[in-house]
């Protein structure tokens, strides 16, 4: 059987009710893996193993005063560092917020808590979220463990590369473009963006408030499960959570995909497409059909505008959100500094990497007088045609089965000195961000270099459960044989 | 040469807006990148979106209302436990009124 570390929620659930080990034990062997590990990888900004064996030991008096636990009990799990973790440093990845200690959790982080998970460490990311590869961090880059020498995507690089190289059993990350699918495909683990307004963004570090969304990265389908179960629902500290009960989602997951419709937008296979990664995708649509699934052939016409509307509406958002980093309430204040206008600009300029002052100065520039038109209001109604399009789609099928990217892991570097060519990456995921949809993302095969190659999986706005069960039935049913780096 | 849809004057004009300073040589990468991504964008004038309602939201809610209730908040202490500068119960800043 495999190392407790490289076990799933699932398994671990079952060995911790049967008293094979204790949540102490199953902590003490993730910490020891961090240990062996971490110096190739680099998934954590910060390491918390004193708390983790404290929660530990409280899960263990929990478990065994019951019979009945939830199943995150004992879990050891690594948490973006985009959440606030009360008492423990929260960076945001930027030096601004580098000695930032939140004086509460965030939602998300309360839930996993109270469901008895145990938390290892805070991972590593892009700078506020923003990039597609986790070099941004001000903390380095991490390494995809499938191919030191490649990125592990972004911005929830770390988390993801925690997953598959068994720093952690699971994770949670956060997804305003793509951050969560998009590792989890280039890292091959499951990834799962849940609806807009599913999961409460209370204490998750705001980058463009319309499109983020918290969600879970686990190394298999039922564990992202477990994970939405324990996170979704309203919360009335996030007026943007939408007030409707959260089904049964591991119920779900045995629904099949009978002869459900599934639909193949032609937009998304694309010429200069990775040959590998589409090879991968139509093998994976293929299984589908074997299994009784109906294909049908969709369009989403305005594909091709979704990456310029997507970088005009989230970085004004982020230009408006990231105002408050000024050095006055927390975070980094400059040490010298001659009046209020310097320290202003002294405090953004040393505390903000180059993608989030690009980013900041982006937005700033389409919410200005004069072009705002243009460019702001320009892309919302882009977004209203985007939206649209899925709605119209979702008149022929019930789910829509895509690549989650071009193209496998890129290579360290590749992509930084030129901006555009990092946006352009996240083709796939962006559109279900700006239409508020579930989607997921979970490994289809490897390339022959033996890297992960993700399979993408949307659908219409709070059904993850169809969205769950059909990323099931796939996993189930192609059998991927090797899941792990061998690292 | 390219087209310019942004000049360096209007990006430090830009920079100053978001409370950014940035160095001779920032100020030109900077300007030459958000050239490329602005000309990247012209793509959107070639949609026609008259009488498009704009989208600001994914998920059309009414605003939720809620009892103007007190509940327990953050304690002094707590929030002033990450300024940069404080003095006394106050977060302290420079001086703003000569």
């Amino acid at each position: 059987m495999a190392p407790l570390y490289y076990r799933t929620i699932s398994e671990l659930h079952e060995g911790l009710k049967k008293k094979e080990f204790t949540s102490v034990e199953l902590t003490q062997a993730v910490i020891k893996r961090i240990g062996e590990i971490e110096g190739k990888i680099h998934s954590f900004i910060t390491v918390t193993p004193d708390m983790a064996l404290e929660q530990a030991g409280d899960a263990d008096r929990r478990i065994s005063s019951g019979d009945h636990f939830p199943s995150l009990c004992g879990i050891p799990m690594a948490i973006k560092d985009i959440f606030c973790t009360k008492g423990v440093r929260t960076t945001c990845a930027s030096r601004i917020l580098s000695n930032f200690v939140p004086p509460y959790d965030s939602t998300i982080t309360r839930r996993l808590r109270e469901a008895g998970a145990v938390f290892v460490g805070k991972t590593n990311m892009d700078e506020f979220a923003m990039g597609s590869s986790t070099e941004t961090s001000f903390y380095g880059t991490t390494f995809n463990p499938w191919d030191t020498s490649r990125v592990p995507g972004g911005s929830s690089g770390g988390s993801a590369a925690a997953v598959a190289s068994g720093e952690c059993i699971a994770s949670v990350g956060t997804d305003t473009g793509g951050s969560i699918r998009q590792p989890a495909s280039l890292c091959g683990i499951v990834g799962l963006k849940p609806t807009y307004g599913r999961v409460s963004r209370y204490g998750m570090i705001a980058f463009a408030s319309s499109l983020d969304q918290g969600g879970p990265m686990t190394k298999d389908v039922k564990d992202c499960a477990i994970v939405l179960q324990a996170i979704a629902g309203h919360d009335p500290a996030d007026s943007t959570s939408v007030n409707r009960p959260v089904p049964d989602y591991l119920k779900a997951l045995e629904k099949g995909i009978g002869r459900m419709k599934f639909g193949i937008p032609k937009e998304y296979f694309m010429p200069g497409m990775d040959p590998e990664v589409e090879g991968a995708v139509r093998k994976a649509i293929g299984t589908l059909k074997a299994m009784g699934a109906e294909l049908v052939e969709i369009s989403l016409p305005h594909t091709e505008f979704a990456i310029s509307t997507y970088y005009i509406i989230a970085p004004s958002e982020a230009s408006s959100n990231l105002a408050r980093y000024d050095g006055v309430k927390f975070g980094y204040r400059t040490p010298k500094y001659q009046d209020l206008m310097d320290m202003y600009l002294k405090t953004r300029s040393e505390g903000f990497g180059n993608e989030v002052k690009r980013r900041i100065m982006l937005g700033t520039y389409a919410l200005s007088s004069g072009y705002y038109e243009a460019y702001y209001r320009k892309a919302q109604q882009v977004r209203t045609l985007l939206r649209l399009d899925f709605i119209k789609a979702f008149d022929k099928c019930d789910i829509i089965v895509t690549p989650t990217t071009p193209t496998p892991a890129f290579k360290i570097g590749e992509k930084t000195s030129d901006p555009l060519q990092m946006y352009l990456s996240d083709i796939f995921t962006i559109s279900c961000n700006l239409a508020g949809l579930p989607g997921v993302s979970l490994p289809c095969g490897l390339t022959k270099e033996g890297l992960p190659i993700g399979l993408q999986i949307l659908g219409r706005p709070f059904d993850e459960e169809t969205v769950l069960s059909s990323a099931y039935s796939y996993e189930q049913s192609a059998q991927l044989i090797k899941r792990q780096p061998s690292i | 040469m390219r087209e310019k849809k942004i000049t360096e004057e209007e990006v430090k004009h830009v920079a100053l807006l978001a409370r950014l300073h940035l160095s001779g040589e920032e100020l030109k990468a900077f300007t030459e990148q958000l050239n490329n991504i602005l000309i990247y964008m012209d793509m959107l004038k070639k949609l026609d979106t008259t009488g498009v309602e704009p989208t600001s939201h994914p998920v059309l809610v009414p605003t939720p209302f809620r009892e103007d209730n007190v509940t327990p908040s953050l304690s002094q202490d707590l929030t002033l436990s990450n300024a940069p500068q404080k003095e006394k119960k106050f977060f302290k800043v420079p001086r703003i009124i000569e």
